[in-house]
């Protein structure tokens, strides 16, 4: 099993990720220049979060014009996973390798905070060992996180039980005090159709240790590493 | 040969900069404001040797395919020639 992290210019939660599944996961990690085009020796991908080009345009639009892009559309494509966090979440909604897009935070300031997500489907690769409804504590850090999207995608959002994670209260309510950023229907995370892929902007690589105030991102991270097993075996 | 290709956001999208932009101008004492929508706007310097129409083309896709995100954005393009 072996996970590749992107970096661009101005990636900034690559170490994160990489020391996350080097010392928790505790498995084979590299680092891909997003110069790179051959992703073959993996089984998945981790776009991690940061400031790719600067944010230049729009948050994760320059992003998605870089080589790996390619290989990674192609890489999801053959139903391996790609995983998305923060400016991850927000290149591959650019990238149309997830539906709707992230704007500029209701409020507007850029918040950096912990916040509660309740887990919404435990049916996908990236959430199956986490029980349904369960809330985990996880730190957002975004100024564009606010995620909209027209009426009809987000009817087949909720049809095909893509939101993945939901902003809540500690106890699990969903309310507008708990939405962060203004985004629809309290959306942190969704899932792709085949659910492969998945955005999410919340960072969970932040909340794996103790001494950082969680660990519940591990859950996430436990859950992909079964579900490559599971696939691989 | 220049294109002006101007980005807004879809009537549909809420814009909460434009919205903050907009009170800072009723606090300056402006009245009288209906909404503020705040866009993009880019100048594209295009090679001379185009036609007219292939120019149009060009800047429209480059406004569709790079610029603007039609998720949540509309875009316009204006040709100028000479």
């Amino acid at each position: 099993m072996k996970f590749g992290v992107i970096v661009f210019p101005g990636s900034n939660c690559d170490h994160d990720a990489y020391h996350v599944i080097s010392k928790h996961v505790g498995q084979p990690v590299d680092f891909i220049w997003h110069k790179e085009t051959d992703l073959s020796q993996y089984d998945a991908i981790i776009v991690p979060g940061g400031f790719s080009y600067g944010d230049y345009l729009r948050a994760g639009a320059l992003a998605r014009f870089s080589p790996v892009m390619n290989a990674v559309k192609d890489f999801a494509a053959e139903g391996k996973f790609v995983f998305g966090i923060c400016n991850g979440f927000q290149i591959l909604c650019e990238a149309g390798l997830l539906p709707g897009a992230l704007m500029r935070n209701e409020g507007l300031h850029f918040i950096c905070k912990h916040v509660n997500i309740r887990v919404e489907n435990n049916e996908t690769p990236y959430t199956n060992e986490i029980e349904e409804e369960k809330v985990l504590s996880i730190p957002i850090a975004h100024a564009e996180g606010n995620y909209v999207c027209d009426d009809e995608t987000f009817h087949q959002l909720e049809e095909n039980n893509q939101i993945v994670f939901r902003y809540c209260e500690e106890d699990g309510g969903v309310s507008e005090d708990s939405n962060p950023n203004g985004s629809r229907s309290n959306i942190a995370g969704i899932c792709n159709l085949d659910r492969n892929v998945l955005g999410m902007m919340p960072h969970p690589e932040r909340a794996c240790e103790e001494l950082l105030g969680s660990n519940d991102g591990r859950e996430i991270f436990r859950s992909i590493s079964n579900s490559i097993a599971t696939l691989v075996s | 040969m220049k294109a002006k290709v101007y980005v807004t956001l879809k009537p549909s999208v809420l814009d909460p900069q434009g919205k903050a932009i907009h009170h800072s101008a009723e606090l300056l004492g402006f009245e009288n404001i209906g909404d503020v929508r705040q866009g993009k706007y880019f100048e594209i310097a295009l090679s001379a040797d185009m036609s007219e129409e292939e120019a149009k083309n060009t800047a429209e896709k480059i406004a569709k395919d790079v610029l603007a995100n039609p998720v949540i954005e509309d875009y316009r393009v204006e040709l100028v020639t000479g």
